[in-house]
């Protein structure tokens, strides 16, 4: 009975094994051929995408992006797909080749770029803080001491940078960033910290917060594919390059991120 | 995978420690409440009974998460300012409880009434009689039901990761994350679980075996 455990065990670990490694084929030809992408998004994010409660449809500068980048792709009778993703299932998503490509808030670091590829930069945000109207943190700088707690977003680059900007700070992660604000507005937290433009949409949304001091790092958002990919990565770019080209690119920005308190339109084109 | 583990050890052993504590003390508090709850539900009085039965009803049938998350984000808002493990500690203590009291009431429904028949015969007083005579008794006979609460406790208290208890699958969390190596963080999480509720299986095993032979 032991014996026979054991070996289904180590059968199924092989079949995990196995699974990981699988060879992948041209991704590209894949998308032609069946006329479809399919996107990783957010649907939590509020201005990038987030799932609307009342058309109960998926709207945000992401998803007008990947709606545009598909026609210009696939033609006009493109789809495109949306799947829903996280901070925390982005990666493993792609990787498992559930979604084709991710256009989810997603900064392009050196670490990220050993496990997936990316496009060009197609926003140009940075990490800031978002507090209490009535908090005396004024910036990065009043972060770093003991006894702080900053609350943020598992698997995104705010964990680390603040490791890097203020260390003396407690960092504690959520899941999303529903669940990081719910947090500070309970008070478990003293500061919340992510990239300014979704900061900047939970701003524009709740009252009694702001954006605390300039933002601290560059965080270029770009859309991720798999690796070894070469005709699909270039196919985005050549997409994206003529959308910014034709001015397409401009007006939704325009469309999602004017007269947002504390940001700036001109700074987030890239 | 091992290197994963030799990399980050003090983090997974940081949140072993947290599981532990949080199961420990939710462990000692929901067997505490969930035999007083017990016990009024089996009580002569009526009002005690359906005090206890709310209770009961209420734990049961909402999810651990809501429960946690009321604890977590509601009270500090209005009553006292309670960290994420503390939340997650009372929450899996109060949900565990009510299916405790369930478990516990059953044992002392299967001990005969004439046990408490007799003992009140001989002259002992109502709480005599159960604290010496059907408790006991209960127990024994809720021991399997008992320790498949404790595993589900262990596993519940993962429920801490949310609301950043620091335990370990928020470590998992936030090692996967960080070094993108997802399933290896998860399966090293896995075997920690496993060195926890391993034991507590096979002890209770063993109680239940001691328990049979003292009957015969």
């Amino acid at each position: 009975m032991r014996k026979v455990t054991k070996a289904l065990l180590v059968s199924l670990l092989a079949l995990f094994m196995a699974g990981c490694g699988k060879p992948r084929g041209n991704e590209y030809h894949q998308i032609v051929k069946t006329k479809t992408i399919t996107w990783g998004i957010k649907t939590d994010t509020r201005l990038f995408g987030l799932l609307s409660v009342k058309s109960g449809k998926e709207e945000g500068f992401e998803l007008d992006l990947a709606r545009a980048m598909t026609k210009q792709m696939l033609g006009p009778t493109g789809q495109a797909k949306f799947v829903q993703t996280t901070a925390k299932t982005k990666i493993p998503l792609l990787l498992s080749r559930s979604v084709d490509v991710v256009l989810a808030t997603m900064t392009i670091t050196s670490a990220r770029q050993k496990i997936v590829a990316f496009t060009h930069p197609y926003f140009a945000a940075g990490q800031s803080i978002l507090v209490k109207d009535s908090s005396p943190i004024k910036g990065i700088k009043s972060l770093n001491r003991r006894g702080i707690v900053v609350l943020a977003v598992k698997g995104t680059t705010a964990v680390d940078n603040m490791k890097k900007f203020a260390p003396k700070a407690r960092v504690q992660e959520y899941d999303d960033y529903v669940q990081a604000f719910a947090a500070l507005k309970s008070g478990q937290g003293d500061a919340m910290t992510t990239d300014n433009g979704i900061l900047a949409g939970i701003a524009s949304e709740n009252r009694g917060y702001h954006l605390a001091g300039k933002t601290f790092t560059d965080e270029p958002y770009g859309m991720a594919l798999n690796k070894h990919q070469p005709d699909l990565r270039n196919a985005l770019n050549k997409s994206l390059a003529v959308l910014k080209q034709n001015g397409t690119y401009r007006r939704l920005v325009e469309k999602w991120f004017t007269g947002i308190k504390g940001f700036s339109v001109k700074e987030a084109e890239h | 995978m091992f290197t994963l583990f030799a990399n980050n050890w003090p983090t997974y052993l940081s949140g072993f420690g947290y599981t532990i504590a949080a199961s420990v003390l939710a462990l000692i508090a929901s067997l505490i409440l969930g035999t007083v709850f017990a016990l009024l539900e089996v009580s002569e009085s009526r009002a005690l009974r359906g005090l206890a039965s709310t209770y009961i009803e209420i734990f049961r049938n909402i999810p651990l998460l809501v429960v946690t998350m009321v604890f977590y984000l509601v009270i500090p808002m209005y009553v006292v300012k309670i960290n994420g493990f503390t939340a997650g500690t009372i929450g899996l203590s109060l949900y565990t409880s009510a299916f405790i009291a369930e478990t516990i009431r059953s044992g002392i429904n299967a001990v005969r009434s004439g046990q408490m028949e007799g003992a009140r015969s001989n002259g002992m007083t109502y709480i005599e009689a159960m604290r010496y005579v059907i408790l006991p008794q209960a127990f024994r006979f809720s021991l399997p039901a008992l320790g498949n609460q404790f595993v589900n406790l262990v596993k519940n208290s993962s429920v801490l990761s949310f609301v950043a208890g620091f335990d370990l699958m928020y470590q998992a969390d936030s090692i996967a994350f960080s070094t993108y190596q997802v399933l290896p963080s998860y399966l090293i999480v896995g075997i920690f679980y496993l060195i926890l509720t391993m034991p507590l299986s096979y002890y209770m095993k063993h109680l239940e075996k001691g328990g049979r032979k003292q009957d015969v």
